[in-house]
């Protein structure tokens, strides 16, 4: 339709020029009503124990603290769990994890509150803490029950193949570390209503569960969010501990209370990636290709549910990845811990489900000495057979074999890894090594049921546009897209279309800004409710001008009906005069999936997003030090509604999970107390990381076969799995340091002390 | 007026924020410069991601003249860990100077590079970008990832600020101002030269805000005089662990004494001896005069920190904190590095290696300080290494760091050192292996004897940064590592490879 569309077009993040002159409003920024009061959170000192006695006279008595609250004070219901109701916003008597909020102080000043938390006197009875996933597994400790996907007999398949392995390994979890730390500020509004300012990636959640907990209805309380400075997951479910508690001292103290986290607290308090132990069995062929495969997979989730259940859920859809098992069991434990309650992480699940099915795939090349890339494409799902995945949905869609083979030739794959075995023969102590690894990841939240969007539009006399959807922005890019989608509906340019923050009285009920599918989702109801105002200009210009609705024409922010030509505005005056209705909401929900948890099978995503990775990398086997030299990816993205935006989601996807599997490194001590609270101790990765060579390539005229928005992919997750390929190639130089056929037991992440440990024959010595 | 330096001393602290000059009366000395920003002026472009140094979203450009004191020099601080009153006779630049009359170049390349995504972390880049355009006209890779080492971006992977951070000398700047100018460029740097001036002072500063004071003596007698009589003063020089204290313990800090407008102390230079480095020389000025003597510790300097915090923090403060896993220390006992200790009128010498007592406990006594370190000069036949081992290349504490100085008589060992951190409670000469090398032939099996023999030098502990059984095996490692390199065996790392 559009000779000039906007959609496709590299445009800039709406909010570029904001950024970078500090103009950007985030939630700490917002202008500080007169009457605020601070908030700090005191944080159990325990794993596990019951409160015996909570002073708090001396916290109460502490200098510019106006008020303190614990659980038994809250009016309404002392839960911030988003899904089972397991997650107290305040300890009720026993404490589950070190962080674990007991009480909250208000003061006027945010040092003061701080202060005071450290005045008060917790006596503890210490109960039996579970710390790990083995010993949660040994104790039966679970937060949800555990569940099985089976297909085939992969017991017999196993015993019957030519060739089979079995083994263990472990994977760390990863903090979001978003920029912005958790905040929320609350005001209360007439009739004890609250307006609150948050920064999550799901207001609708925290407006009912701020509700609940103030012993009020949703209708009380409206929630907004105009930007998160970073949230990746760590904002979808854990943004409402920090909003209920700002919310219930506001409701308790009719002032305006704000909570910030301080990084530290932040990162003790509230959930990351799940860590997993990964036992497996495999049987093979001798091309490598799998006839039977049983996997455990066991994850921490912490003290609570949380969002658990869904993310593991995600595992076991994903540790296919783009390999058909005939065969398989896949079993999945979901370990109740006495450490914070584990939670959504860009790619929820999925890439601990990949990661174990390419360390398998691993195992099995160096176990027939021949290249992982062989065995991969021996194993990838077939086009017309050897198509259906364990959970019994087919794949319409598979274009893995064009990505790799592609990638393969354009990374010049094949010849690099002649010369990488022919350094590594040479050199001593620097081993090189490589790897290409696939990625297919399902779109479409697995809860059918979280698959709706809205939107709102209102068109104003003079021609512009406010936008409005359940979306939120953390960083991804979605109201520029968005915005495109509208502007290229009406034919206007953008610059005419106010973008505008996240607000559940715009737009209610919506979903989380996850899984993936934030444009898939709010793109298509911007457009439904661009397209209804469209409608309704069309129908009233033909009317007007005697034309058929044909012939009205919206493009260049023009309107051509019949031979007369309209500026936009010009027709929306007229529409005006006529009392044509401007405002129009929109909805959409993704067609095609259903999905029964009970079996686990059906249609649980409504595509597939594609790409794979090769990752160079070189060891120094003294040290265990590592660095990535060179990396090359091609990434699905179907029509890109934005090649910048996508390439950026892309490129810090890959960064994000490289880190994952290298240095960032969660660290508990003995008595359950994260040791790595903070970027001094936390390493993400730095701009030094990113390798000298750096080549992301887009694939080409590969529109989505499904109906999506302008028939795009959604690219927010499935980069961070081209990560992956760091990790093996790790092991690829690791491999080079013993005879052939030798397995390097690396766990992830690969910090160096991993690679060290990892060299065959004891520990770096280079004799 | 005050105790400080009798007539001599003034309460006010002055300094210059966006052509204005600030003037602070009232304040509380232990106030950061972000709290001040944000919290007072409702500037709010700079944002607070760790409040300990170490993620750059508070980073800000403090301006001071160089030491020709002709130009201006510019450099990136983390404003989170900054006490108020070091501003003192400073520029304070923020994210808001910069775009108040259209885009800076700086700007205006991570816009048309997409380097920001959700944008949090940006204003600490633009303020990197920007110390870097004035500091360096022509960076490569290296230099930009140097100049960005403090600042953590999570959305990105950094490719498009590195774009932008190469591409930012095209852009057409505004003007033609020092603001907008790369580095040795900018029509109007005499008159900023001229208001710099007009703004420091020659006066000691006394703040004083209730029971708290904060000293800012301008000579080291004075400084020398202020501890003897404050004896329970906390030492404040770059401030990037003393803000901590401020920031994440909820410390009062009562009496502060500040070295770092002591003149005495922030000279260095070469004598016939030593590289002389006085007590309140950043490691930003320092670190230049050592490599320049000792090429092979680049990496080292390169690795320690981040500018933001190379800029305020001191090469002493690095040695007084007496943390078991400073990079410094290593490196300097290897060099046999001695330290001039100044208490009221009296000076001692101690070597480095006879600094540290136990665990953050040093030699120093009441009142008293680092005055000069003193770090001798290359010797012929000598060979000087240092290693450090961290999970992240940049910005990270040391797992171990480990530092050699070897001299050889026709092919015997005749002086050895060996230093580690982050193999004890305090940065420690292996002792046992030293002696079992020196007299000895460098060969594989002396290089052996010395490894067994670390073994009794250290019991290293397990904690988040790496195992005892890692710590150990890459101490032995590393001493190889140096025997490889210095028989030319294999000299290749994995930070210099392919670079």
């Amino acid at each position: 339709m559009a000779a000039n569309s906007v959609i496709g077009a590299p445009i800039p993040h709406d909010s570029s020029r904001l950024h970078v002159t500090g103009r950007a409003t985030y939630t700490d920024d917002i202008p500080e009503p007169r009457d605020l009061l601070h908030i700090a959170v005191g944080m159990s000192e325990r794993p596990h124990a019951r409160i015996r006695k909570l002073d708090l006279s001396a916290v109460r008595e502490a200098p510019g603290v106006v008020d303190v609250m614990q659980a038994v004070d809250i009016p309404g219901s002392n839960n911030c769990g988003p899904v089972v109701n397991d997650d107290p916003v305040f300890a009720p008597g026993v404490v589950e994890y070190v962080g674990q909020a007991i009480f909250a102080v208000a003061a006027e000043t945010v040092e003061q509150a701080r202060r005071a938390t450290k005045l008060a006197r917790v006596q503890y009875e210490d109960l039996p803490p579970i710390l790990d996933i083995r010993e949660a597994l040994e104790a039966g400790s679970f937060v949800l029950p555990s569940e099985t996907i089976s297909r085939g007999d992969s017991k017999q398949a196993i015993r019957h193949a030519a060739n089979s392995l079995s083994g263990s390994v472990s994977l760390g979890g990863q903090d979001q570390f978003y920029l912005e730390g958790q905040i929320a500020m609350a005001l209360p509004r007439e009739d004890g209503d609250l307006f609150v300012y948050s920064s999550t990636q799901h207001p609708g959640e925290v407006q009912h569960l701020v509700a609940k907990a103030i012993g009020k209805s949703s209708k009380d309380v409206v929630v907004e969010c105009r930007r998160m400075g970073g949230a990746f997951g760590g904002k979808e479910s854990q943004a409402a501990l920090i909003a209920c508690i700002a919310g219930l001292m506001a409701d308790r103290s009719g002032r305006s209370c704000k909570l910030r986290l301080d990084r530290d607290d932040d990162m003790i308090m509230t959930g990351k990636r799940h860590d997993f132990v990964i036992d497996y069995e495999v049987g093979f062929d001798n091309a490598g290709r799998i006839e039977g495969i049983e996997f455990m997979f066991a994850s921490r989730c912490g003290m609570s549910a949380d969002l658990s259940g869904a993310i593991n859920d995600r595992t076991m859809f994903h540790c296919d990845n783009a390999y058909f098992l005939e065969n398989v069991t896949i079993v999945s434990h979901r370990c109740k811990t006495n450490t914070v309650s584990n939670t959504a992480f860009r790619g929820f699940g999925g890439p601990q489900g990949m990661f174990g099915i390419e360390y398998v795939i691993d195992e099995i090349a160096r176990c027939l000495k021949k290249d992982p890339l062989d065995v991969r494409q021996e194993n990838f799902y077939g086009i017309g057979d050897r198509d259906t995945t364990p959970y019994e949905q087919k794949i319409e869609d598979n274009i893995i074999h064009d990505v790799v083979a592609e990638l393969a030739a354009s990374s010049d794959y094949r010849a690099r890894v002649d010369e990488i075995r022919q350094f590594n023969q040479s050199s001593r102590i620097l081993k090189r090594g490589i790897a290409l690894t696939p990625v297919k990841f399902g779109i479409s939240f697995t809860a059918t049921h979280l698959n709706q969007a809205g939107a709102l539009v209102h068109l104003y006399t003079d021609g512009t546009v406010h936008l409005n959807h359940g979306g939120t922005e953390m960083g991804q890019g979605l109201f520029t897209k968005v915005a495109q989608v509208v502007a290229d509906e009406l034919q206007i340019d953008i610059g005419r279309i106010k973008i505008t923050a996240s607000d559940t009285s715009k737009v209610p009920n919506a979903s989380a800004t996850a899984a993936s599918s934030g444009s898939d989702m709010n793109g298509k109801a911007a457009q439904a409710a661009a397209r209804k105002i469209r409608n309704r200009l069309v129908q009233f210009a033909a009317n007007q001008y005697s034309v058929p609705e044909a012939e009205v024409i919206f493009e260049n922010s023009e309107v051509r009906i019949g031979s007369e030509v309209l500026s936009f505005e010009e027709l929306v005056q007229k529409a005006w005069f006529a009392r044509v209705s401007l405002s129009a909401t929109g909805f959409y929900r993704t067609p095609k999936i259903h999905y029964d948890r009970a079996t686990f099978s059906g249609r649980p995503f409504f595509y597939y997003a594609y790409g794979a990775a090769v990752s160079e990398v070189i060891v120094d086997t003294m040290t265990g030090e590592n660095r990535l030299l060179r990396v090359d990816i091609l990434h699905d993205c179907g029509e890109s509604l934005n090649p910048a935006i996508d390439l950026g989601q892309i490129e810090g996807g890959f960064i994000q999970g490289a880190g994952w599997l290298t240095s960032e490194e969660l660290c508990w001590n003995e008595t359950g107390a994260l040791q790595t609270h903070a970027p001094s101790t936390y390493k993400i990765p730095t701009s030094s990381d990113l390798p000298a060579d750096f080549r992301v390539k887009m694939l080409e005229s590969c529109p989505n076969r499904e109906d999506t928005i302008y028939r795009s992919k959604a690219v927010g997750e499935p980069p961070l799995m081209l990560g992956l390929s760091v990790f093996y190639a790790i092991r690829d130089a690791l491999a080079d340091t013993g005879e052939p056929g030798y397995r390097p037991p690396l766990r992830a992440p690969a910090t160096p002390e991993a690679v060290l440990f990892a060299v065959q024959d004891g520990a770096g010595s280079n004799d | 007026m005050s105790e400080g330096g009798g007539s001599q001393s003034r309460c006010r602290v002055r300094f210059l924020l966006d052509d204005e000059l600030v003037e602070l009366d009232d304040i509380d000395p232990n106030r950061t410069v972000l709290q001040f920003l944000r919290e007072d002026l409702r500037r709010t472009g700079t944002k607070e991601g760790c409040a300990e140094g170490d993620c750059g979203a508070c980073t800000v450009v403090v301006a001071d003249l160089d030491v020709t004191g002709k130009r201006v020099r510019a450099r990136a601080v983390n404003s989170c860990i900054q006490l108020l009153p070091t501003l003192d006779g400073k520029e304070l630049l923020t994210v808001e100077s910069l775009g108040r009359d259209g885009l800076h170049p700086a700007q205006k390349a991570l816009v048309d590079y997409h380097g920001s995504q959700c944008g949090f972390c940006t204003p600490g880049f633009v303020m990197s970008l920007f110390a870097l355009y004035k500091g360096n006209a022509d960076p490569g890779r290296r230099d930009i990832d140097d100049a960005l080492a403090g600042n953590l971006c999570r959305c990105t992977g950094y490719q498009p600020i590195i774009k932008a951070a190469k591409a930012m000398y095209g852009e057409a700047p505004e003007n033609g101002d020092w603001l907008h100018m790369p580095a040795g460029e900018g029509s109007d740097e005499d008159e900023r030269v001229r208001r710099l001036k007009s703004v420091a002072s020659d006066q000691s500063l006394c703040v004083e805000w209730g029971s708290r004071r904060f000293f800012a003596p301008r000579c080291v007698d004075e400084m020398a005089d202020l501890l003897e009589r404050h004896p329970e003063a906390t030492l404040l020089a770059g401030g990037t662990d003393v803000g901590l204290w401020v920031t994440k313990h909820h410390r009062d800090l009562e009496v502060v004494v500040y070295t770092g407008n002591v003149e005495g102390l922030l000279d260095a230079g070469l004598t016939d001896q030593y590289i002389d480095i006085g007590g309140a020389v950043t490691l930003t000025d320092a670190m230049p005069l050592i490599i320049g003597q000792y090429k092979a510790l680049e990496e080292l300097f390169v690795r320690f920190a981040s500018p933001p915090i190379r800029n305020v923090g001191t090469l002493a403060g690095n040695i007084a904190n007496g943390s078991p896993i400073g990079d410094s220390m290593p490196v300097l006992m290897a060099l046999g590095a001695d330290l001039v200790l100044r208490r009221g009128a009296h000076q001692r010498t101690i070597a480095l290696h006879d600094f540290y007592i136990a665990y953050q406990q040093t030699a120093l006594r009441t009142a008293e300080f680092i005055e000069r370190i003193l770090i001798p000069l290359p010797n012929e036949n000598e060979h000087v290494q240092s290693y450090k081992v961290s999970k992240r290349f940049d910005q990270d504490t040391s797992a171990v760091c480990a530092a050699f100085r070897l001299r050889l008589e026709g092919g015997i060992v005749a002086e050895f050192r060996a230093a580690y951190g982050g193999m004890a409670e305090i940065p420690k000469r292996a002792r046992h292996c030293e002696e079992a090398l020196i007299g000895e032939e460098w060969n594989e099996a002396g290089v052996n004897a010395a490894l067994d023999a670390l073994g009794s030098d250290f019991t290293p502990i397990s904690d988040m940064r790496s195992s005892s059984e890692y710590r150990s095996q890459v101490c032995r490692n590393l001493l190889q590592r140096f025997f490889l390199e210095t028989t030319g065996a294999s000299s290749e790392r994995v930070y210099s490879y392919g670079r």
